[in-house]
């Protein structure tokens, strides 16, 4: 494991946005997009959170960094409750949680500058002197590869890949110690993100810096991931290194997602599950094991027992009855059980 | 149209096709002679980075580009032998949607939000086959059950908004199928779509493909969508098809420096990547201001003189063909940059075989 000391402690974290309706609007039900999650990010370390879309895994992020407000939970940032914060100290402490979004396209103000956008943010977390902030700014932009002649550019002049480093040279100049990556390389070319995520290593190198990287792509995640939470409805069903996530998936959930990837390898074609169905909706999750509508190795006790999160081998804990006695073979098993993960299956 | 006719197994050719668009800056060749054929049964999957082309190739091929600035300039579309450039909208309206159909990648903003799914799965069928509105429906109703609808018959009266984005992606399937057609063109059609979603869908179309003997065109920027479903593949790069191959050797064995640096910079969920990815330096060049020679020169680890001079030909046997100098054997040119001349011929060598990198 990379560093040791715990810089962000993550507790029972619940984030429910209401439902609205009726003639008086009140408040008919939840989205339970974040429902009692905990998890821990070393200093120094890569922690990916993946998952389906509406599984939670942006709003994590987001409520990290207290864009949205939780219903519940701790968020121990260096010692200190970001929960608990009142808004104007949540300001100052954003200099040191800083996040990189998805979309270049939209998260850079058009009508300013480069310059113009990194310096805003500097000014507002009141970083190195006001004389010094020119010649930083530079600094900062050849670090991302980009030069000081394009300090005066707007974003319309710069290509996909350059937005995106201009988005990572904006969280970078406030000095933050946590990078919240929210789907950072996923709205780019291959031949760029291989780029950018060149860049995110180096600079994770060169300034100590901690990322939750956030992304649905567990190709990217293997390759820049240090440990891996996989999230589904709203809940965690595996933490593991990437060794072991990989190489023995311990939950049915992360088994499924690894398979349903396309895969490159003409040589070697894997066994696979195609999961039938659809996410259910967070609005009204099922009971039990939120996975068991899809599981296809779900038995009686998992339509009513939410299994807690559980070690199953060093560094790999996973939320499934099946693994309460160490990691399940799936391959194995669904031979067992006479079903095949044959491709044809559908 | 029983008029038309297979030439050998060919579906469908594309010779030499040029489509232009006007812009206030000047002419912009998004598709710059491409050339390709395919196979009754047979998918080719067409892939390529943003801009490639690759998209504006295919609503070419249907000519769906009307309405816009684009202009098809040149080049032939022989549909079972027959131009469908020298077709008139009216004969092209028969075609389209029957003998070749189209899935799109949005599903939500492809169907019709008025309109229920019934209804535009029968559209075609009573445009193109005549039927009447009762046929029509139960035709639908067994389309959905055919793409792996639950409950077609309570869902044929559903709207678009009703479903989600993979039951969506079913209909859009579904109306694609309806009438038969001999070719279907499917541009991104699991992009918006989660992994595990995008593999139930895949697996629908080759067991439809396997049923209905459609042959299919596959576009997308996913190679591992391209390895799991094409027979062939084309790869192109500023509106040229760079390399054109087996899917099998282009994913054991790619030829061109562009199609390996797209190989290499992926990064893989199967095996431990290096510290650093393999990138391709650089940015795809603007439309405006394509380099004389070969477009991929500026970022080519192996571009020689003459790469910057002049463009090389898609060249090479009939299965394999690729657009690179290097493997233009009676080239006398000596290389200037990536390497010295002993590098060279082991370059030109391994178009026996050897490995390039």
């Amino acid at each position: 494991m990379v560093g040791g000391k715990t810089l962000l402690e993550v507790k029972n974290l619940k984030q429910y946005f209401p439902i609205r309706g009726g003639i008086l609007g009140r408040t008919i039900n939840h989205v339970k997009a974040v429902d009692d999650i905990s998890f821990e990010v070393h200093q120094g370390e890569t922690v990916s959170i993946v998952g389906e879309s509406g599984c939670g895994k942006s709003t994590a992020g987001r409520s990290i960094l207290r864009l949205e407000k939780p219903n519940n939970g701790n968020i121990i940032f260096d010692g200190v409750d970001l929960a608990k914060l009142q808004e104007r100290a949540m300001r100052k402490k954003r200099g040191d949680i800083q996040i990189i979004f998805q979309d270049p396209y939209a998260s850079l103000n058009p009508r300013r500058t480069v310059y113009q956008t990194i310096k805003e943010a500097m000014d507002i977390q009141n970083v190195g002197s006001k004389a010094d902030r020119r010649r930083d700014i530079i600094k900062i932009l050849e670090t991302v590869g980009l030069g000081e002649h394009q300090m005066n550019h707007y974003p319309h002049q710069f290509s996909g890949g350059q937005r995106q480093r201009i988005g990572i040279a904006r969280a970078l100049s406030v000095r933050p110690k946590l990078i919240i990556c929210d789907e950072a390389v996923s709205a780019l070319d291959v031949s760029i993100q291989a780029q950018v995520l060149n860049l995110l290593k180096k600079l994770q190198k060169e300034y100590q810096l901690t990322y939750v990287f956030i992304s649905h792509d567990l190709g990217v995640v293997r390759h820049i991931s240090d440990r891996i939470i996989v999230m589904y409805l709203g809940k965690i069903m595996e933490i593991a290194d990437k060794k072991a996530l990989f190489n023995h998936p311990g939950h049915p959930y992360t088994y499924a997602l690894l398979s349903s990837i396309p895969s490159t390898n003409m040589l070697e074609k894997k066994e696979r599950i195609i999961l039938h169905g659809d996410v259910p909706s967070p609005i009204n999750p099922p009971k039990g094991c939120p996975f068991h509508t899809r599981c296809p190795f779900a038995i009686e006790r998992c339509m009513y027992d939410l299994p807690p999160l559980h070690e199953v081998s060093e560094g790999q804990q996973v939320a499934c009855h099946l693994a309460e006695e160490g990691i399940v073979d799936f391959v194995s098993l669904s031979r067992e059980q006479e079903f095949s993960l044959t491709e044809n299956q559908e | 149209m029983a008029d038309l006719k297979m030439k050998g197994n060919h579906v469908l050719e594309v010779e030499d096709l040029h489509t232009s668009f006007a812009t206030d800056r000047g002419r912009v060749d998004a598709v710059n002679g491409i050339t390709f054929a395919i196979d009754k049964g047979g998918t080719l999957g067409i892939v390529g980075e943003s801009g490639s082309g690759k998209s504006v190739a295919s609503l070419s091929i249907l000519q769906l580009l009307e309405g816009t600035t684009a202009h098809i300039r040149k080049g032939q579309i022989r549909f079972m032998g027959q131009d469908l450039l020298t077709l008139s909208r009216a004969q092209m309206r028969k075609i389209r949607g029957n003998r070749i159909a189209m899935i799109f990648q949005e599903p939500m903003t492809s169907l019709n939000p008025t309109m229920t799914i019934g209804s535009q799965i029968a559209e075609p069928i009573i445009f193109h086959q005549g039927k009447n509105r009762r046929q029509a429906w139960n035709a639908a109703v067994e389309m959905l059950e055919l793409v792996g609808m639950p409950e077609p018959r309570k869902r044929a009266r559903q709207y678009p908004f009703e479903l989600s984005g993979g039951m969506r992606q079913r209909v859009m399937i579904a109306i694609a199928l309806a009438c038969g057609p001999d070719v279907l063109i499917c541009d991104e059609p699991t992009t918006a779509l989660d992994v595990t979603i995008q593999a139930q869908i895949l697996t629908l179309v080759k067991r439809l493909q396997r049923e209905m003997g459609t042959s299919i065109i596959m576009i997308t920027h996913d190679l591992g969508v391209i390895a799991e479903t094409c027979d062939f593949v084309a790869v192109m790069y500023c509106g040229k098809i760079v390399e054109y191959t087996r899917a099998f050797n282009l994913f054991t064995d790619p030829k061109h420096p562009y199609s390996k640096g797209l190989l290499e910079s992926i990064p893989s969920h199967e095996e431990d990547s290096d510290e650093n990815l393999k990138t391709i330096e650089g940015t795809v060049p603007s439309p405006y201001e394509l380099p004389p020679g070969c477009a991929f020169a500026p970022r080519c680890p192996y571009a020689k003189e003459i790469c910057h001079e002049t463009m090389p030909e898609l060249d090479g046997e009939p299965e394999q063909k690729v657009r690179c100098h290097i493997y233009q054997t009676t080239s006398t040119e000596s290389p200037t940059e990536g390497g010295t001349v002993a590098s060279y011929i082991q370059i030109s060598d391994m178009w026996k075989g050897e490995e390039l990198w």
